[in-house]
């Protein structure tokens, strides 16, 4: 059962980073066309001092695109993995005495639930209650004319 | 002129010369090209879609995978089991429920009122198990953790059903229909994990507006339980009587609004003014999140169980019934309380008390029923 429980476990493990690791096989192609980019453009070089000029200008060409594609393919794959992060907004929690109206905002804590007594007031020594717990989204406004 | 003329000449230089004799090669290619996505264009579409849907059912799995992590290690953390979770989570994951057959429809909420009760039944023992140290609040907490990462697995295993098919079978239709519905998926996918880690915390949900509304009411007053899994308190409000209903918290729960209305309107025999209903409801895109809209019928979401028995005890003594809601999305109902909903829940306040100004005479007794997940609110 133990060994089970931690095959189980392994198992996840594996399956988590699976999915968040880059596939060898696209870097390894990415980084055999940056290889042939290159050489392309050391090609253009050797040309264009033989006086191939046309010849070194496709070189040169396609040895750019081919740099820039798959750069860009690399930046994309790492966004992809940047992307695949579960956010956790910060979430607060506002706190309050009723009889002195002293109010303090503080991070959520496990356990904390709205009108739960809390910690006596610094001011008046009763105890102080949880009057909201919200988390604050700064969304951008997209112009609609609708 | 002349500029003009010099670039002609080069544009056909670059043109020609390079390949010079082999130009054909070039008209060749252009043919192939041509032909190739003549006849199979569409597979490239198709290929196109499959590469979409894989890279959604990546960020899918790697949810997936995160959310039942997620609840492993609440479970270890809260529940201090003395044994691994990590197989009974597996296999709680693959629970099912068969909804009940609806060819003969008479009698049916009945039948579907029992299955859910088998099942909520049925996943608290689970979760007793997986946590014997958990308190009634903790288990609450970990049964809606369980469910958003059953749901997320779910989702997780539909979308990889149809991408192997569509795979398989390379038929465009069967991709199409995936890749279309992919953006609403993803997003709900996205809402339920955040909703996992509000559900692990005990933070209070979007789609707790409601009962932080009856909550809000029935602050102060005594409360008593009332079935099934909630509270009620009498609240003397604009010179009326309140019987504000919500949930049990501050445990992840809905309770059974249905019955817990139909118990207060038969304890005064039906002699209720009014009932006004106060929960979350769906925003349409354009609608401001935490705008307060009125109106009329029962305002309860889930399986249906609860709104079919307000509807029917509220038709047996004939009694009006309005509804106050507060609009948001699907990611912000079940994912931690924004502030602007936080905030509307005064204004919801304003206008319950408004209706019941215009609705009833001073005396009178009405009924508040704030429905939703009460996680997070006492």
């Amino acid at each position: 059962m133990v060994s089970a429980n931690k095959r189980d476990a392994k198992l996840e493990e594996t399956s988590s980073s699976s999915t968040t690791k880059i596939s060898s096989f696209v870097l390894l192609v990415i980084f055999v066309t940056i290889a042939l980019s290159l050489a392309a453009i050391i090609f253009a070089i050797q040309a264009f001092s033989t006086g191939q000029e046309i010849v070194a200008g496709y070189l040169l060409l396609i040895g750019f695109l081919a740099a820039a594609l798959s750069t860009y393919v690399l930046f994309q794959t790492r966004r992809r993995m940047m992307h695949l992060r579960i956010k956790s907004p910060p979430v607060t929690t506002t706190i309050e005495c009723k009889k002195c109206g002293f109010k303090s905002v503080r991070e959520f804590k496990r356990g904390d639930y709205i009108f739960k007594e809390v910690e006596p007031c610094q001011k008046c020594n009763l105890n102080m209650l949880i009057t909201a717990i919200y988390r604050e989204v700064k969304e951008k406004k997209e112009k609609t004319r609708f | 002129m002349n500029e003009l003329a010099a670039a002609t000449a080069l544009q056909n230089q670059l043109m020609q010369e390079p390949f010079g004799e082999y130009s054909w090669i070039l008209n060749l290619l252009v043919y192939v090209f041509f032909f190739v996505f003549m006849f199979y264009g569409q597979k490239i579409n198709t290929y196109i879609m499959l590469r979409e849907v894989e890279g959604s059912l990546y960020k899918l799995k790697y949810i997936r995978d995160e959310g039942r992590k997620t609840a492993v290690e609440t479970i270890k953390e809260i529940g201090k089991p003395e044994t691994d979770p990590t197989a009974r989570v597996n296999r709680f994951l693959e629970y099912f429920t068969i909804s009940p057959q609806s060819l003969d429809p008479a009698g049916v909420v009945w039948k579907l009122e029992h299955i859910l009760d088998v099942r909520e039944s049925r996943f608290k023992d689970e979760v007793k198990l997986m946590a014997p140290s958990a308190d009634e609040t903790q288990t609450n907490n970990l049964e809606n953790t369980l469910e958003a990462a059953m749901a997320l697995n779910y989702i997780y295993k539909v979308i990889r059903h149809f991408y192997l098919l569509g795979k398989k079978t390379l038929s465009l239709y069967i991709i199409m229909q995936i890749q279309m519905i992919l953006p609403l998926v993803m997003r709900e996918a996205e809402a339920y994990a955040s909703a996992l880690k509000a559900f692990a915390y005990g933070q209070p949900i979007g789609d707790g507006a409601g009962a932080l509304v009856a909550a809000k009411l029935m602050h102060g007053q005594p409360m008593r339980k009332i079935p099934k899994d909630c509270v009620v308190a009498t609240v003397p409000l604009e010179g009326r009587i309140a019987y504000v209903i919500k949930a049990e918290g501050p445990g992840g729960n809905v309770g059974k609004p249905g019955d817990a209305t139909k118990t207060v309107i038969e304890e005064n025999k039906g002699k209720i003014a009014a009932v006004i209903m106060v929960d979350a409801a769906l925003k349409l895109e354009g609608e401001a999140v935490g705008e307060v809209a009125e109106g009329v019928g029962a305002a309860i979401g889930g399986p249906g169980v609860d709104q079919f028995k307000i509807e029917e005890t509220i038709l047996k003594y004939r009694i009006p019934i309005n509804a106050v809601v507060i609009k948001e999305d699907i990611g912000d109902a079940v994912s931690p309380m924004r502030k602007e909903i936080f905030d509307s829940v005064d204004t919801a306040i304003e206008r319950i008390k408004q209706v019941i100004l215009e609705k009833t005479k001073e005396g009178d007794k009405v009924i508040i029923a704030g429905a939703g997940n009460t996680i997070g609110i006492s």
